[in-house]
């Protein structure tokens, strides 16, 4: 089969690899028909997530059609249409059984504090992902969801991870109504985050970013107000200044660790690795939020640490929370938010690319190249 | 304080979700106080090992499934090995694992040397997008590299032949 295969620091290629196989009784092998890159592939690609080998192949936003499963599987059958979590959770754990589905603890040997993720390093479990023809998908029984009959492949494939980071960095934020939310990120995540502010009750959603093209898709996407910090002397200033020199009551960081926008930052980041990446975007959120407000984290960031102003998270008395997006426990709710058009997550993807252009496809998304909001893969097996 | 978008509350599906119990104090997971018992829930089968895993040392075991993409080997994997006697909580972890990719790299680079392969640099970094789309970072990134280059065997040239003067 066709797979991207990761060679090194911002070098992929598409060549054949042997076709996965089932290896547990739980197993499903999908024909993969959609694909996406996410923000989050960008620190892989980039090679600044500890243990990414050369020879994975990354993804883990997918959907597809069962074309195999294993024996232990009674849930799904083959020639079900099915959008697949990017995280791989068991069910049965006790993480797992209190809808932590993201932090399960049967999925993931390398470590303990991520739970299994497609195509994320070994660091996440060491599975190959769906930038692929074909992939393996562990726990069958619970992950994979069919998708519902007239549902667009294209909203589908979105349902695996960015629209439930986005809905659940808002619904972390604990936004009541009234509230004033600033989001950190115009990217597909931080798009969705804003947009999915207006679900809790939000009155103002902000989001800020240095990308132009990105802001004027987001203000008009998610009817949020939007800025170019590059334009601004200190975007905490002018938060605060928006804010009735308060601060915003919610503040998502939705960035993580390739953040722009301080050069110490970058530097000692994202160039020289002392830091698990830059943390300015998460430095500004718990400078920019109101005292006792709430930063709620979904960027990503590397397993050792950050410069981040932990003393001022004590003296204005913060909650941050943070964590990978529950997938399984939020999909029943999106699946409807997207059925009664409430979400209309397709309307993120700018491109259509063939698995083929895999290494183009990288360089455009990575670079924002071409106004790329979200590239979509299609493998030359899907046949719609 | 003035509030700019005036009207958002005609925003499809404004507050349709607002939960005014979704404060900081409330748990979003669903508290079961299993984890009080220890490690002992119904586990699925274990997969079978039939390539090297590395575990992490925080954890008794193999998880119920894992990947098997590329299992450690070489020099990278003696790294990886190494890395995996310490935490996760640990530096000596993290940062052979990161040594270890980059030694990989150049591994990757024999393998497909060994296999008769020369890697397409340009193709692998996706060039001919940013050759389509943004001429210009490349002629820049040529310009910097030549200045770079030049530069550097200026001040060679200019060094050895102030020694042998």
């Amino acid at each position: 089969m066709r797979a991207m295969n990761y060679r090194g620091p911002q070098r992929v290629r598409i060549e054949d690899k042997p076709m996965p196989e089932i290896l547990h009784p739980e197993d499903a092998i999908v024909r993969v028909t959609r694909s996406c890159i996410c923000g989050s592939d960008l620190h892989l690609y980039n090679g600044n997530v500890p243990d990414t080998r050369v020879g994975m192949t990354f993804g883990h936003e997918f959907i597809g059609v069962v074309e195999e499963i294993g024996s232990e599987v009674h849930k799904l059958k083959v020639g079900d249409n099915v959008l697949v979590p990017f995280n791989i959770a068991c069910g049965k754990c006790a993480f797992c059984k209190q809808g932590l589905y993201g932090n399960c603890h049967e999925s993931n040997p390398e470590a303990t504090a991520v739970g299994g993720i497609f195509g994320y390093s070994h660091t996440a479990g060491g599975y190959n992902g769906g930038q692929a023809e074909y992939v393996r998908v562990p726990y069958a029984n619970f992950g994979p969801t069919v998708i519902p009959e007239g549902m667009d492949p294209d909203d589908a494939v979105l349902l695996t991870d960015v629209v439930p980071t986005g809905y659940q960095a808002a619904e972390m934020g604990g936004i009541q109504k009234g509230d004033t939310v600033v989001v950190f990120g115009a990217g597909p995540v931080g798009i969705m985050a804003a947009r999915c502010a207006w679900l809790f009750g939000a009155a103002r959603v902000i989001i800020i970013d240095h990308i132009e093209y990105r802001l004027e898709f987001a203000k008009n996407y998610a009817k949020c107000e939007a800025y170019n910090f590059k334009s601004m002397n200190d975007p905490v200033v002018f938060i605060k200044k928006e804010t009735d020199w308060l601060g915003a009551d919610v503040v998502i960081d939705a960035v993580g660790a390739e953040a722009e926008g301080s050069a110490m930052q970058s530097i000692t980041g994202r160039k020289m690795l002392l830091q698990a990446g830059s943390a300015t975007a998460l430095h500004w959120a718990i400078n920019s939020v109101k005292k006792g407000g709430i930063v709620s984290i979904v960027g990503v960031y590397g397993p050792t640490s950050n410069l981040v102003p932990i003393g001022n998270v004590v003296n204005k008395g913060l909650t941050i929370r943070a964590n990978q997006a529950s997938v399984k426990r939020l999909l029943p709710k999106l699946i409807e938010h997207v059925k009664n058009g409430t979400l209309k997550p397709k309307g993120l993807i700018t491109h259509r690319i063939p698995l083929e252009a895999i290494a183009d496809a990288y360089r455009i998304f990575s670079d924002k190249l071409d106004n790329c909001i979200k590239p979509v893969l299609i493998p030359s097996t899907a046949k719609y | 304080m003035e509030n700019i978008n005036k009207d958002y509350m005609q925003i499809e599906g404004w507050g349709v979700d607002a939960d005014p119990e979704n404060d900081p104090t409330y748990p979003m997971k669903h508290r079961t106080n299993e984890e009080h018992k220890g490690y002992h829930w119904e586990r699925s089968e274990q997969q079978p090992a039939l390539v090297e895993i590395l575990h992490s040392n925080e954890r008794p075991n193999l998880s119920a499934v894992f990947g098997t993409s590329a299992p450690p080997k070489g020099l990278s994997g003696m790294i990886r090995r190494y890395a995996f006697r310490y935490s996760e909580g640990s530096f000596a972890h993290w940062i052979p694992l990161i040594m270890a990719d980059r030694v990989n790299v150049i591994e990757g680079i024999i393998d497909d040397l060994k296999r008769g392969r020369f890697p397409n640099i340009w193709a692998e970094k996706g060039l001919k997008a940013r050759w389509k789309y943004d001429k210009k970072k490349i002629f820049q990134n040529i310009g910097a590299g030549t200045l770079l280059i030049s530069g550097v065997a200026g001040f060679l040239f200019w060094k050895i032949n102030t020694i042998k003067a």
